[in-house]
């Protein structure tokens, strides 16, 4: 193995070491949301004709906790080895900032799709879900979790304490999350609120996601795919940036 | 083992606000040297090393690893250089041999298994590889720091305080081992605050003070150049002050820089005027020690 790849391999290892935390956690969770939800609402929310609403929501929660767990392997790897100090033996080595890039955000893609997969598995048992469109699956999983990565990265650069990295998510991940159309169709929003889930590019992952299974979507996939997308470019030319200037890892 | 040209390290000028300012420190190490950096503390020691090892960014200046940049030439430069970081850092997730065989990784070095357990074998830490690092005692994390630092096999060694807070048995084990390297060839780089330790292993060394360099020459033309001896007596009692500004008082010892009879009995006797009596009086050659505390109490002056 060369550098980045030995580094996309540790942070690998790194979750895979506690993926009783890391894997198991997150699909529990996404099952107790699936069966509440889904059992107090199976018979009051109607999204799509064809689709019920447990089997609705299945794709909306897998994505959830992708995006999610992709954030949270990238944040939290990078601010414990600040918090700890063991930052400074990735910061001697030859690698640079693309080679940290590709590894930090490969290794949140991993775990974004192994704890999303999770959620499908075990969720199968409980709807019909069809596979409309498997290719849309395949590229709103690998652009929302490399997205989440990548943020999960900047966050990871810029918070100096766990606190920071908690605030991040709690303000920003898990609102952004919730409000982008997991639990329901925006179309059930009033019009206000419909306009601004238009602004968050998160609606846009689940949306298109959600696509690829039942071939029925509040909007194109394409245009969720060129929002994705956009974004996706802009958070990594952030990062990039952030990684080459040595933002707070090189005074 | 290197075989290259002479690590040569230009004059290194920062003068960032953000940094403790390194004001024209300037060094040179040649190939096999074992070099010591003494200080007090935030006298530049670490920041100086920050910035060979690409930590910390000087402002201006060049900084090069055997003729590698340290910034435009980044890659080559780290893979010449092995540094030790003065905290005890470690990563809990991994444990001995992972955390080595990840290091080695990172460097592109592959296969170096055979190289692992002689680093392990030399280090004392053969029975500890399959341990995670939250089980290990501060010194055997120690160990794993140096471990991981040459894992790569660099040429130039550097180690920020290695010994700081560490046990007999550790700092015998480790200057062993690093004493072994620097006559095998590897250049080393030493940052202590115990200067028994520098006068022993240092072939040369530099002292700076607050960001400058004050003192840069051979251990023994160091030795030399200091006031030759030593008088050091008990007293019970305060030191007049006529000597209290040259002594080095530690509890009841008194220790007075004394180039001649002359000055001995002129310390005794400003000792008896006071109305104390000087006891277990010896007079010592000067050690690195006095040699440092004279440098440092001349403060202001420039490169000898």
């Amino acid at each position: 193995m060369n550098g980045w790849q030995t580094l996309f391999y540790k942070e690998v290892l790194r979750f895979w070491k506690v993926a009783f935390q890391t894997i198991a956690g997150p699909v529990l969770t996404a099952m107790l949301y699936l069966l509440i939800f889904g059992h107090a609402l199976e018979d009051h929310v109607k999204v799509y004709d064809q689709v019920s609403y447990t089997a609705f929501l299945v794709p909306g929660l897998a994505m959830m906790s992708l995006l999610q767990n992709a954030f949270a392997n990238s944040s939290s790897s990078l601010i414990m080895s600040k918090v700890m100090g063991n930052l400074v033996f990735l910061l001697l080595t030859p690698l640079n900032y693309w080679h940290w890039f590709v590894a930090y955000v490969g290794a949140s893609v991993v775990r974004g799709l192994v704890v999303g997969l999770g959620v499908f598995l075990v969720a199968l048992p409980f709807a019909a879900i069809g596979f409309a469109a498997p290719l849309w699956i395949l590229v709103f999983a690998v652009m929302g979790a490399a997205l989440m990565g990548v943020l999960g990265l900047i966050a990871g650069l810029w918070a100096e304490k766990f606190d920071q990295l908690a605030a991040f998510q709690n303000f920003v991940v898990m609102p952004m999350t919730f409000l982008s159309g997991v639990f329901y169709s925006i179309h059930s929003l009033p019009a206000f609120w419909q306009a601004i889930s238009h602004f968050n590019p998160f609606f846009y992952m689940i949306d298109g996601f959600r696509y690829g299974f039942f071939g029925v979507s509040d909007v194109s996939p394409w245009l969720s795919f060129s929002v994705v997308g956009c974004t996706l470019l802009l958070v990594s030319a952030t990062c990039l940036q952030l990684l080459r200037t040595g933002y707070k890892l090189r005074h | 083992m290197p075989k290259s040209a002479r690590p040569s390290r230009e004059p290194v000028v920062q003068a960032a606000p953000q940094l403790q300012a390194l004001d024209q420190v300037s060094l040179e190490i040649a190939e096999g040297e074992f070099f010591g950096l003494l200080g007090p503390n935030g006298a530049g020691k670490t920041t100086l090393i920050s910035i060979l090892a690409g930590l910390a960014r000087a402002d201006r200046g060049v900084v090069k690893v055997l003729g590698h940049d340290v910034q435009s030439d980044f890659a080559q430069a780290r893979r010449k250089l092995g540094v030790v970081p003065q905290e005890l850092v470690f990563d809990p997730f991994f444990n001995v041999r992972e955390l080595l065989r990840i290091q080695s990784g990172y460097f592109g070095v592959k296969n170096n298994g055979a190289w692992i357990d002689e680093l392990l074998e030399s280090l004392g830490l053969a029975d500890k590889a399959t341990a995670n690092m939250r089980q290990l005692s501060g010194g055997m994390k120690r160990r794993v720091l140096v471990a991981q630092a040459l894992v790569h096999k660099p040429p130039v060694i550097v180690l920020d305080e290695p010994t700081a807070g560490v046990d007999v048995e550790l700092r015998q084990t480790l200057w062993q081992f690093v004493a072994r390297l620097n006559k095998q060839g590897h250049t080393v780089l030493l940052t202590t605050h115990y200067l028994e330790e520098a006068e022993a292993l240092c072939g040369r060394i530099a002292m700076l003070q607050r960001g400058r360099l004050v003192a840069l020459d051979t251990t023994s033309d160091l030795l030399k150049a200091a006031s030759s001896n030593v008088l050091r007596f008990k007293l019970d009692g305060d030191l007049p002050a006529a000597l209290a500004a040259q002594a080095r008082v530690t509890g009841r010892v008194v220790q007075l820089p004394a180039h001649d009879a002359l000055e001995v009995e002129r310390h005794l006797s400003a000792v008896r005027e006071a109305g104390l009596i000087a006891q277990d009086i010896e007079i010592r050659k000067a050690d690195l020690e006095d040699v440092f505390l004279d440098v440092m109490t001349r403060g202001n002056g420039g490169v000898q």
